[in-house]
């Protein structure tokens, strides 16, 4: 894996609560880095994730507020953070439902300016 | 009306059931010689044919490509075009090898196909039949076969 993915997700995943963060291509729901926790299926969460993402942004293209910067799905044992990351990826997280989302949101946003 | 039909009834259910989840156009599903076991989205036996034996050609010179590499068997091929994507595998069954043709468009992508594939083939390696024992093809059976696998899938 590049470093610079590397180093972009290890950011991310010292936020206290993120079980595991990963970078994915938003077309293919596809895998390009991962830094997961054990027990989380990477390739599941990626497409299934790039698919909510890719439906989200319609959505809201169609009710005319212009593009999602950051997705936050709230579930009762977890919560699935996404934001777009450059080159057409999509930086997504996996964390506790007790996460600080402001900050897990920033260290994404910083991430995703890093792997630009 | 977007129909799913089988030679095989034991593979309708699963097919079913991975088109919906993986929102592909067109899934055929054949022998590695490239016959049809079950289709959903065709809407002519011409186009389902033609799929067939030219899955089954893709699968079979990628196969030789492989050999010659001394890679380990043919798994699985994509390609992705402008507005369509193309996802052709091999899986193993009781009853042997069977090749999967999907082509998705713009509501899916190849990382659902494949998820939902790794699941479809499991699905029908668990629904598959128990082998039969081997009969002997004669010439007058074929036609007959061949009319009754196109009534199967195309309800005609």
């Amino acid at each position: 894996m590049s470093t610079r993915f590397q180093a972009a997700l290890d950011t991310v995943t010292r936020v206290r609560g993120v079980r595991g963060a990963m970078l994915v291509a938003g077309e293919d729901g596809l895998v390009v880095a991962e830094a997961l926790m054990e027990g989380i299926r990477g390739n599941a969460v990626a497409a299934l994730a790039a698919s909510l993402a890719k439906r989200l942004r319609r959505a809201s293209e169609t009710a005319a507020c212009g593009l999602p910067q950051f997705v936050h799905l709230q579930a009762s044992h977890g919560s699935l953070l996404a934001a777009p990351a450059p080159s057409g990826m999509l930086l997504v997280v996996v964390a506790e439902a007790d996460i600080n989302v402001g900050l897990a949101r920033l260290e994404m946003l910083h991430a995703g300016e890093a792997v630009a | 009306m977007t129909q799913t039909r089988a030679v095989e009834p034991w593979t309708l259910e699963p097919l079913q059931r991975f088109v919906a989840e993986s929102a592909a156009r067109l899934a055929l599903l054949t022998t590695t010689s490239g016959q049809v076991i079950a289709q959903h989205g065709f809407s002519r036996a011409v186009d389902v044919m033609s799929a067939a034996a030219l899955g089954a050609a893709i699968a079979a010179s990628t196969s030789e490509i492989i050999r010659m590499l001394q890679e380990p068997a043919f798994r699985a091929l994509s390609h992705q075009g402008q507005r369509h994507g193309i996802f052709l595998a091999r899986f193993a069954t009781p009853r042997g090898p069977l090749l999967a043709l999907v082509v998705y468009g713009s509501d899916s992508s190849i990382g659902l196909v494949q998820l939902f594939f790794e699941q479809f083939a499991r699905d029908l390696a668990a629904a598959c039949p128990a082998p039969e024992p081997g009969k002997q093809v004669l010439a007058a059976d074929f036609e007959r076969d061949l009319n009754a696998s196109l009534a199967a899938l195309f309800g005609r």
